[in-house]
């Protein structure tokens, strides 16, 4: 009795995992949006106070799987930077705010998703950005090499001359909105001696003008209105949005605190990707109809529960990349379409040892007990040497990292889709009567042998 | 069916198999893609002069210079191109009527020397943690046989799938310019990962065998695991190898070598798995025995 209900445990769960992964890997955007009653409770217990109150239980799914640069089409750029004339405590801090000034201007692209990582790789420090969807990709290079001189200039004389305030004290700049009239604005903020000069040079040119020089070109003239003091100042102006959004990002380009050096570029196009793509769902769903034949007919009825398992699988994995937004590279469908044949794999071991355990003369219950507990063993050593080779893959970082992540997760969701999935299925029906037909399994009767 | 009888006859296909490829390899060696040896690739569209191209890239003053064409594409091949020079490059490229470059790889020296030192590690790393890993869960497998013969014959198979992927791969490079780059490393890796699953399924068997304990000799019970643990081994690997092989013939060309080295490598697992590693097991035990007697 306690035996039959917990196969009716495992059913559920069976279904509502199904139910769970199907919810979120619904293509369209999908919301769940349970009515909320207003709860007030209060826990008065000692030791144990608990307040609740209002309305949480409102949540979105909304996912996407991400793809990756091969995919998209964009480009990957590793940098070098010289860091040689930065002291050494300081060299991280300065990767740092090289990491910020470049994430500035490549987000002037208006990307999805650029990534910007800094790395160190014996004296070598490196930033490697990767520009997914990227269009014009010399311009991008341009913008993110640029070692610029950003000078603040005053009028003296009928002419604009130096100040000494330049982008080495100016911390950051950023589109703001006036607060009055809700227009866009450039925010500039400088450092603490920054500020000082700042102030010293607004204080005698009230009324005039202050021009700001990027690489010799005059981006904005904003005049004075008053002293600033503090180092934190607004350029007002009748800017759009997108004005104001490129004087920002030009005021930040005078703030790359070191010159970088390309040492590694690739750029895919786009259209390469979407070709790619095709022809690999093209490939999967062959792949996947051709495993199916297979196990159908050589195994049999057995053959529909890996078929029922693989379907399982699939929309596990589907739903795993979506929830944990996992990147889709080229490698990584190729690791994917793998997997299939990996998890499979599983069910061969598993359903020759229950043939084997038939053959023995075991009843099918048994059998199919047998063989899930027996192949554990082969099961379990195979693939765990196939998830070392994961690990040792994923260090290699790049393009292989994409397919050893999938193909790792391919292999752990195929085991518990088999183990779980398929044992499940295989349980609830090996009590029938019409198991004891041996040509279901394709296994000769045991009086032969 | 009795494969361990003729292992001496498998041990000489095994070497028939390798020795082509070691002998290309020697001669020839291996074509190795610029993220091992450095250097940009420029890959252009919409025009098929070659010479006029190459004229642009010699003016751009390019080192190293290789130029090819496909029925698409024109290939550029050189050392690190700077920024200046491909900029000064391209203005000219844009000159002419339809050409695009729709390709730029650059990869630096200290990128591409990390790279090839990353691949010798992860498969000397892969090799390592097999042995010890396979010793660890055959600790238990009774006498005569040893748990760390396990480990080392499994691993020679290995080596023998990779020696022969390497030799076939220095064969292609030299007939069809085809190269050896991360990928192909991952590929072989991959592979390996598949080797090992076939023969650990044998020695599985083998070491049930082994502990249910019969009045076979050691190379009786071996051989019979090998023939119980076939249909296994077939199935497995038939799965494995349709699904690579439908993905080399419809998937995308940027992984086509990548699929099929995975292609081969299915094979040559297959066939090691089945023919040579359980016969080294065999052949290891039979020469310590012959010690053994001989004091």
């Amino acid at each position: 009795m306690k035996k039959k209900n917990r196969i009716w445990l495992r059913v559920i769960l069976l279904l509502a995992l199904v139910v769970l992964a199907g919810v979120i890997s619904w293509p369209k955007e999908t919301k769940i949006q349970i009515p909320k009653p207003n709860i007030n409770f209060e826990s008065k217990a000692p030791f144990v106070k608990i307040k609740f109150k209002g309305d949480l239980v409102n949540f979105k799914i909304n996912y996407k799987i991400k793809e990756g640069l091969d995919l998209q089409g964009g480009s990957s750029i590793v940098y070098v930077a010289d860091l040689s004339k930065i002291p050494d405590k300081d060299k991280s801090k300065a990767m740092d705010s090289l990491k910020k000034v470049i994430e500035n201007r490549v987000n002037a692209f208006g990307l999805t998703e650029p990534i910007v990582r800094t790395s160190k790789s014996g004296n070598e420090y490196r930033v490697s950005v990767e520009l997914a969807g990227i269009k014009n990709t010399d311009e991008a290079l341009d913008l993110i090499g640029k070692t610029a001189q950003l000078e603040f200039k005053e009028f003296k004389n009928n002419e604009f001359v130096l100040t000494g305030l330049s982008g080495k004290e100016l911390k950051k700049a950023d589109v703001t909105f006036d607060q009055n009239t809700n227009e866009p604005q450039v925010s500039i903020q400088f450092n603490s001696a920054g500020a000082k000069k700042f102030e010293e040079i607004t204080g005698r040119n009230v009324g005039q003008p202050i021009a700001i020089y990027l690489d010799d070109k005059i981006v904005s003239a904003p005049k004075v209105n008053e002293k600033i003091v503090g180092g934190n100042a607004q350029i007002t102006g009748k800017f759009t949005f997108n004005e104001a959004k490129t004087l920002s990002i030009q005021l930040n380009a005078g703030v790359l605190p070191a010159s970088i050096k390309v040492i590694e570029q690739r750029t895919v196009g786009a259209s390469l990707g979407q070709e790619s793509i095709n022809k690999s769902l093209i490939a999967a769903v062959l792949g996947i109809i051709a495993v199916c034949i297979y196990m159908l007919v050589y195994y049999r009825f057995l053959g529909i529960f890996s078929t029922i398992g693989l379907g399982l699988y699939l929309l596990f994995m589907l739903a795993i990349f979506k929830l944990f937004g996992v990147t889709i590279t080229m490698a990584g469908v190729a690791g994917l379409i793998l997997s299939i044949g990996m998890s499979m794999e599983t069910d061969v071991l598993v359903f020759e040892r229950i043939r084997e355990e038939l053959r023995k003369g075991h009843s099918f219950i048994s059998a199919s007990k047998l063989g899930f507990r027996r192949a554990w063993p082969s099961v379990r050593d195979s693939n765990a040497v196939s998830l070392i080779i994961c690990a040792i893959l994923y260090t290699a970082g790049g393009m292989i990292r994409g397919f050893a992540i999938t193909l790792a997760l391919g292999i752990i969701v195929g085991l518990f889709t088999t183990y779980f999935g398929t044992k499940t299925l295989v349980d609830l029906i090996s009590k029938r009567k019409f198991t004891s037909r041996n040509w279901l399994f394709r296994v000769e009767k045991w009086e032969d042998k | 069916m009795n494969i361990i009888k003729h292992r001496k006859w498998w041990y000489l296909l095994s070497l028939l198999i390798v020795l082509p490829g070691v002998v290309s390899l020697v001669i020839f060696g291996l074509k190795l893609s610029i993220d091992f040896t450095g250097g940009t690739i420029i890959e252009i569209d919409g025009t098929k002069d070659k010479t006029q191209i190459e004229k642009l890239a010699r003016d751009a003053k390019f080192e190293n210079l290789t130029i090819s064409q496909n029925d698409k594409y024109i290939l550029i091949r050189s050392k690190v191109v700077s920024e200046e020079k491909h900029k000064k490059f391209k203005v000219e490229l844009n000159k002419i009527k339809g050409a695009k470059e729709i390709r730029i790889e650059t990869v630096g020296p200290s990128i591409s020397k990390e790279i090839t030192t990353r691949a010798f590690t992860s498969v000397l790393l892969a090799s390592v943690i097999i042995v010890i890993y396979l010793a660890y869960v055959f600790r238990k497998v009774p006498k005569p046989a040893s748990s760390l013969r396990f480990g080392v014959t499994a691993v020679l198979g290995i080596l023998h799938d990779a020696l022969a992927l390497l030799g076939i791969f220095s064969i292609l490079g030299f007939l069809f310019n085809v190269e050896i780059d991360p990928l192909f490393i991952t590929a072989v890796l991959t592979v390996i990962g598949f080797s090992v699953h076939d023969t650990v399924v044998i020695y599985d068997r083998v070491r049930e065998n082994l502990i249910k304990g019969t009045s076979e000799t050691f190379e009786g019970v071996v051989n019979r695991s090998i023939v119980e643990m076939l249909d296994r081994d077939i199935s497995t690997s038939f799965l494995a190898f349709i699904i690579v092989f439908i993905l080399y013939l419809f998937g995308g060309d940027s992984i086509r070598y990548f699929v099929l080295t995975m292609v081969i490598g299915i094979l040559l697992g297959t066939y090691s798995s089945i023919f040579n590693s359980a016969s080294l097991l065999v052949t290891w035990q039979n020469i310590k025995d012959r010690k053994a007697h001989q004091k």
